[in-house]
């Protein structure tokens, strides 16, 4: 059996007596991929910053490669990517990740920095300052930063929104690759054939509770389209209702 | 740690965003007392002393108020609390980063308030430095704690100084006493240096415990 990455029980988070997640529970293990779709609002960047140890649940138990979620050994192995970059605008590419290096303790940090720039083909901006370059190379740069690390565990929030062809492709590809090499991917998106090509594992998730998640397999495309459709259409009447 | 505190020194160097607003308004703050008061009054070494340390901490407030703003743009907060550090590193190093940048401005600020107040120049200012390190831990180790708290919060810019100001009255008190006895010349070494140090000890040891809580959302 694989490893266990991610294992959330019961798990609520609650804003200002506001419920945002409603008794999540999900475990993933080493090597799979989880794509999770739901309406604007239905606590997908929450369930993410939560998954990244960024915000404490209200209740529940979270726990990420066995340990506690906030244990500091956890955030050396989880490569976060939300819809901030996370990147100093008045520092340049390379300085970036220099710091990036430097916080996670990286050995070998000057040609890891320059490996990462040429990757996400940013090595003839390596010393602009990021407010001089476009949102595409900022989101490029937020990917090396995510992966600079070599994380187990990449936690993507909507990692396509603003992108060009070229770069939403670079994207796909680098996404593929860290499925191949086994990282664990949990991945938010509105693209269901992104999302599908991505991942195994499939979860629809609506006004901060799991409606539906794949048990078999992922779903085609249009059978995700169909269900998506219904259950979010459904909870939005009850809720109106 | 080091990293966030070379981080903040490279940031500061490429905007000097904070040093130079600090140093105008530290000069401002000082010349208004000056005039407001007039020479002969500035003269007098504990009006002096309150004028030093008044236009210190005011000014200073704006720069520490920035420690977490730099953080805010691009949610670059969020990348710091995903480092596989404590938050009582990060506590640390913006720590490390405004004592750094408030006795910078100092080195500059204090001497000429010296002049601008006509105080008496001897071998006593030697023991200054020393009471102006002493007063900007303290300082800043509650301005890095309330300037996370208040990046946090949507009326931040107004809640930091309603916090911090009434909880510095102690440290302002005895630093503006001990650096009084400092330039009249007389003892400065005695209760209100003990009653500085126990702020410092105060304000860190309280701040390195409760930083952790203060940016968790």
């Amino acid at each position: 059996m694989k490893a266990c990455v991610v294992a959330a029980r019961n798990v609520h988070k609650t804003f200002a007596w506001t419920p945002v997640l409603r008794g999540i529970s999900c475990t993933l293990g080493a090597g799979q991929a989880l794509a999770i779709f739901g309406p604007n609002g239905a606590g997908k960047t929450t369930l993410l910053r939560v998954l990244a140890s960024l915000i404490t649940p209200s209740s529940g138990s979270l726990r990420l490669f066995a340990l506690p979620a906030h244990d500091p050994r956890v955030r050396r192995r989880i490569g976060f990517l939300g819809h901030d970059s996370l990147l100093y605008p008045d520092l340049s590419p390379a300085e970036n990740l220099r710091f990036y290096a430097h916080a996670y303790r990286l050995d070998n940090a000057p040609a890891r920095i320059r490996a990462m720039l040429k990757y996400v083909g940013l090595q003839d901006w390596a010393i602009t300052p990021i407010r001089s370059l476009s949102r595409g190379m900022e989101q490029r740069l937020a990917l090396a930063r995510a992966l600079l690390h070599e994380p187990d565990l990449l936690l993507l929030d909507e990692p396509y929104a603003g992108l060009d062809h070229e770069a939403a492709r670079l994207f796909h590809t680098a996404l593929l690759e860290a499925k191949q090499a086994g990282k664990t991917i949990v991945f938010s998106s509105h693209d269901f054939e992104r999302g599908l090509a991505l991942c195994s594992r499939v979860l629809i998730l609506n006004q901060g509770r799991i409606v539906w998640q794949s048990t078999a397999g992922p779903p085609s495309v249009a059978e995700l389209s169909a269900r998506y459709t219904a259950l979010t259409r459904q909870s939005a009447h009850g809720s109106r209702d | 740690m080091w990293a966030i505190v070379w981080k903040d020194i490279r940031l500061e160097l490429r905007t000097k965003e904070r040093l130079a607003s600090f140093f105008v308004l530290a000069i401002l703050i000082v010349l208004a007392w000056v005039f407001a008061l007039g020479p002969e009054r500035v003269r007098n070494p504990q009006v002096g002393a309150a004028v030093l340390w008044v236009g210190l901490l005011f000014a200073g407030m704006l720069s520490l108020r920035r420690t977490f703003l730099i953080e805010q743009e691009r949610g670059c907060l969020s990348g710091l609390l995903l480092c596989p550090l404590e938050p009582s590193d990060i506590f640390v190093a913006k720590l490390i980063g405004n004592i750094v940048f408030l006795s910078l401005v100092e080195v500059i600020v204090v001497p000429l308030t010296i002049v601008f107040c006509g105080l008496p120049v001897s071998w006593s200012l030697l023991g200054l430095p020393l009471l102006i390190l002493l007063g900007i831990i303290g300082f800043s180790a509650l301005g890095t704690l309330f300037a996370a708290l208040a990046v946090r919060t949507r009326a931040g810019e107004v809640l930091f100084p309603l916090v911090v100001l009434p909880l510095l009255v102690p440290l302002l008190l005895s630093a503006v006493q001990a650096t009084g006895a400092l330039l009249s010349g007389g003892d400065w070494t005695g209760m209100w240096l003990r009653v500085l140090v126990a702020c410092d000890v105060v304000f860190v040891v309280a701040g390195w415990l409760l930083f952790g809580q203060t940016v968790k959302e």
